[in-house]
C-alpha cells in the first residue's frame, strides 16, 4: 500500500463513502415530523382563538403601542428643543417665543407622525 | 418554535423550508451519525433525534444564519447528540466497514480483497484518531463539507480547521504505515 500513501485522501473518500439511510427511517421520520407540524398548526389555531378572547394577550400589542407613542413624543421634544436658540434669537418678547415654540412643536409632531405612520 | 410568535403563513413557510432542509440533508446526518456510532440502529436514533431537535430550533437558526447554509448547524446538533450518546452509555464506536457498502466498483477477487483490506485499515486508523480529528475527517470525506462548513460545525476558525484536517491526515498516514509494518512478514 506504500505507493497509495500519496493518495490517502482518495482512500479516505472511498472508505468514508456516504451511507444511505434505510427507507424505513425516511418513512418514520416523515410521519413524526408531519405530526409535529400538524400539532404545531393546531396549537397556533387554538392560540389565535384564545388570544381573541383572553385580555391577557392584549398586553403585548398595547405595550408596544405605548412604547411607540412614548418614543414618538420623545422625538418631537428633542427635535423642537434643537431649534430653541434660533427661536430665542428671532422672537420679539415672551408671547412671541411661546407662539413660535408651539408652532415648532406642531410641525415636528406632524413630521414624526408622517415618518411613523 | 413558539406558535404564538408567528402567523399561520409564516409557520407554513417555515415548515416548508424545514421539509426542504430535511430532504436535502437526511443522508448527510445519517452518514455522519453512522460513522460516529458505528452501527445502523444507533445511527437511526441519532438521526431522528437530530431532526427533532432541529425542528424545535429551526426558526431561530434560520433567522441567525442570515442566509448561510444550515448544514453545519445540523451536523453540529448531531455532533452534540453523539457526544451525549457516548457520555450516557459509555460506548465506543464500532468499526463500520462490513455493511457500509464502501466497495461498489467491479474488481477481480484478488484486487477486491486487497482493496477491502486497505479500506479496512484506513477505517481502523480513523477510529484511533482523537475525536476532533476523526470528526473533521468524517465531515470532509463522508459529507464533502468544505473548511468553512466544518469550522462552523465544530465551532472553530477556518484556519484552525485547516490545521486540524492537515494533522488528521498526517496522523492517519502514520497509523496506517505502522499497522502495515506490523502485519508484514
Amino acid at each position: 500500500m506504500s505507493e497509495q500513501f500519496a493518495d490517502i485522501e482518495t482512500l479516505l473518500k472511498r472508505a468514508l463513502s456516504p451511507v444511505e439511510p434505510p427507507k424505513e427511517l425516511e418513512a418514520r421520520l416523515e410521519v413524526t415530523l408531519g405530526s409535529l407540524v400538524d400539532m404545531a398548526a393546531e396549537e397556533l389555531e387554538a392560540w389565535e382563538l384564545r388570544a381573541m378572547r383572553d385580555p391577557r394577550n392584549w398586553v403585548r400589542p398595547v405595550a408596544a403601542a405605548a412604547v411607540g407613542s412614548t418614543a414618538a413624543v420623545g422625538l418631537v421634544l428633542v427635535r423642537t428643543q434643537r431649534r430653541r436658540h434660533k427661536r430665542r434669537r428671532e422672537a420679539h418678547g415672551a408671547a412671541d417665543l411661546l407662539g413660535r415654540t408651539m408652532r415648532d412643536l406642531a410641525r415636528e409632531a406632524r413630521r414624526v407622525a408622517d415618518d411613523v405612520f | 418554535m413558539a406558535a404564538t410568535d408567528m402567523t399561520r403563513e409564516e409557520k407554513a413557510r417555515l415548515d416548508e423550508a424545514f421539509s426542504k432542509l430535511y430532504k436535502a440533508h437526511l443522508r448527510d446526518v445519517y452518514s455522519y451519525s453512522y460513522y460516529r456510532v458505528g452501527n445502523h440502529h444507533d445511527a437511526e436514533d441519532l438521526t431522528e433525534q437530530t431532526f427533532l431537535q432541529a425542528y424545535r430550533h429551526f426558526e431561530r437558526a434560520q433567522r441567525e444564519s442570515a442566509g448561510r447554509p444550515l448544514r453545519p448547524w445540523l451536523i453540529r446538533i448531531a455532533h452534540n447528540l453523539a457526544a451525549n450518546y457516548y457520555r450516557d452509555r459509555a460506548r465506543k464506536p464500532q468499526a463500520p466497514i462490513d455493511d457500509a457498502g464502501v466497495i461498489s466498483a467491479p474488481h477481480t477477487t484478488e484486487a477486491l480483497v486487497e482493496d477491502r483490506d486497505d479500506l479496512k485499515r484506513i477505517l481502523e486508523g480513523v477510529d484511533q484518531l482523537p475525536d476532533d480529528r476523526r470528526e473533521a475527517l468524517i465531515m470532509r470525506f463522508a459529507l464533502g463539507m468544505d473548511n468553512r462548513e466544518i469550522a462552523r460545525a465544530l465551532g472553530r476558525t477556518d484556519g484552525a480547521t485547516k490545521v486540524l484536517l492537515h494533522r488528521a491526515i498526517r496522523q492517519l498516514e502514520e497509523i496506517v504505515k505502522q499497522s502495515e509494518g506490523s502485519t508484514e512478514p
